[in-house]
């Protein structure tokens, strides 16, 4: 008889695992085909914006300053067209307990494992959020074990990824750290099923839910601010979370009007479970290996249903070079006096190109910052590209190869944007989805409109261009 | 060198072997090991590096695994002096003027 722990065992047993990992039952929310009922899950599976309000008050999350940044507005519209060139604000989520926006997420998970009575939570996670569960975990007085992909055959780690592993045990966490391969989800199902601790995925109701409170903030500041909302707001994108979560807050928030603009860093080619590639990336997260695959398939996640639904609030989705994103970095401590980590400044490099497409009376705001230090921080990531035989160079930042070197712009006007096609996301999407389903509902054409902000009739076209059968 | 019971260590397992690994991996993963780290106090008396000893990990699970480090250190820093970024400041400053 084949081992009960063994690979193919255990993630046979995955769906019932999780079920008992994340307290919802998952089946209440689904159709049986394409479509379930995503906005019955976020209201009955988390809480209202209300209490999420109140739960993270009383955890100390939330209510980050908003920072105009006067220099770099400045420096913006120096390069800009005359009459163009947006106010440029940024969130300042590092001021959250553990230093990122993550807190947000993990505060609403870890108080829901608390109150459902599990004695601990786990987290699957190389970034920001294994810090911010740990810490909300030390809150709680919860148990918790962080699960990181951290080094390749080498044993050489992101310095980013040691720092994190390092911040959780600072909080009282057990880490434990893997070498690279999407099998880590498999040692984190044995522990889930070991432990009996609540899964605090990023996916769930809780996490998004805990969210929107970012978005609801932003609305509510800038009506202080300036008296109205802001033109657009700028999101990290990832695994979709942090955009759905500020996009839906926003929405609550009566901000309709704001666009929604997604931002990952550019690292084509690389392949996200090689292990030789593992290394020669300068970015952990707010990606386009995670960007692209969570948006065009969220239910890809550790949930069978991602609370993250990015195509369903984006308006635009565009790229930045590795170089930009560090330039932008050192750009924010030099003339804005705010030293933060590189990865959180994703957005605010698109938020510098962007603003001088805009006009001067618009405002654009990146929507958050991380927390920086040793190993995560532009020196030593910049220093461990180059051990790892990345070459550094200053020049045009559109030559960069990922993999292969990191350009610096050699002057601010080459930091370019670069917008990713939003129907070819769309329809990618939308071909992932039918490919997996037998038959094609009515319910499944309205729900596939709305997962990607189009219309049933863009949705048929695809469709039909397929050659998928609807019924 | 030597670690004692209650020493705070760190230490190593295979989780699979490559035979054992998932399908769907690009060929350099394929053939190596998913490794794994944790780090606990030390429960045996007395070990010795490269010994298979048992530990209690900071929130009380005993788990063992093959003794890699005593008093592990995180080997992180501020990178060797990268000098690259050092013009980007005084650009800057030349662009928004006084």
């Amino acid at each position: 008889m084949a081992d009960k722990n063994s690979y193919q065992n255990v993630m046979a047993r995955k769906n019932e695992i999780m079920k008992s990992a994340v307290g919802i039952d998952y089946e209440e929310f689904e159709s049986g085909s394409i479509a379930f009922d995503y906005e019955r899950m976020m209201k009955e599976a988390a809480y209202s914006l209300d209490e999420i309000v109140k739960i993270q008050r009383e955890y100390s999350v939330g209510n980050t300053p908003i920072i105009e940044l006067k220099n770099l507005t400045k420096a913006a519209r120096k390069l800009a067209p005359a009459g163009k060139g947006a106010r440029i604000f940024l969130k300042d989520e590092a001021t959250n307990p553990s230093g990122s926006f993550k807190a947000r997420r993990a505060c609403v998970s870890v108080y829901h494992a608390k109150k459902l009575g599990y004695k601990g939570v786990i987290a699957a996670t190389s970034g920001n959020y294994g810090a911010a569960v740990a810490s909300q975990a030390a809150m709680h007085n919860l148990k918790c074990i962080i699960v990181q992909e951290c080094y390749d055959s080498r044993q050489k780690g992101q310095p980013e990824i040691i720092e994190k592993a390092r911040k959780c045990e600072a909080y009282g966490a057990e880490v434990i750290q893997l070498t690279v391969g999407p099998e880590l989800f498999y040692e984190f199902l044995k522990l889930l099923e070991t432990t009996g601790y609540f899964n605090a995925s990023l996916y769930t109701p809780f996490g998004i839910a805990g969210v929107e409170t970012l978005g609801y903030e932003i609305a509510q500041q800038f009506r202080g601010l300036i008296g109205r909302d802001p033109d657009a707001v700028v999101c990290t994108n990832a695994g979709g979370g942090n955009l759905t979560g500020t996009a839906r807050g926003l929405i609550k928030a009566g901000a309709v009007g704001t666009q929604i603009v997604g931002a990952s860093v550019n690292l084509k080619g690389l392949h996200m479970a090689s292990d030789t590639q593992f290394n020669r990336k300068s970015f952990t997260t707010g990606h386009t290996g995670f960007g692209i695959p969570f948006s065009t398939f969220p239910d890809r996640s550790d949930v069978p249903r991602s609370a993250g639904r990015p195509l369903r609030y984006m308006d635009r989705y565009v790229t930045v070079n590795q170089g930009e994103v560090f330039y932008i970095t050192e750009a924010l401590a030099q003339i804005e006096g705010m030293e933060r980590g590189p990865a959180g400044n994703t957005s605010l490099a698109a938020a510098f190109s962007i603003a001088q497409e805009m006009d001067e009376d618009q405002v654009i705001i990146a929507q958050e910052t991380e927390y920086t230090g040793a190993g995560k921080h532009l020196q030593p990531q910049l220093s461990f590209a180059k051990e790892n035989g990345v070459e550094l160079l200053i020049g045009d930042p559109k030559d960069e190869v990922c993999g292969q070197n990191i350009i610096l712009p050699k002057t601010p006007d080459l930091i370019k944007a670069v917008d990713l096609d939003m129907d070819s996301l769309r329809a990618s999407y939308i071909r992932n989805a039918v490919s997996k389903a037998d038959s094609i509902s009515d319910s499944d054409i309205k729900f596939l409109a709305e997962d990607t902000k189009t219309t049933e009739a863009f949705v048929k076209d695809i469709i039909e261009k397929i050659g998928g059968t609807h019924q | 060198m030597k670690a004692k019971k209650g020493d705070w260590v760190r230490i190593y397992n295979v989780v699979l072997k490559p035979e054992e690994r998932a399908e769907s991996l690009p060929e350099d993963t394929k053939k190596v090991p998913l490794e794994m780290w944790d780090k606990g106090f030390l429960m045996d008396e007395y070990a010795a590096l490269g010994d298979i000893v048992e530990v209690e990990t900071i929130i009380g699970r005993k788990i063992s695994g093959k003794l890699l480090e005593i008093a592990p250190n995180f080997d992180i820093n501020f990178g060797t002096g990268v000098t690259e970024t050092m013009y980007i400041g005084r650009q800057l400053k030349e662009l928004i003027g006084e």
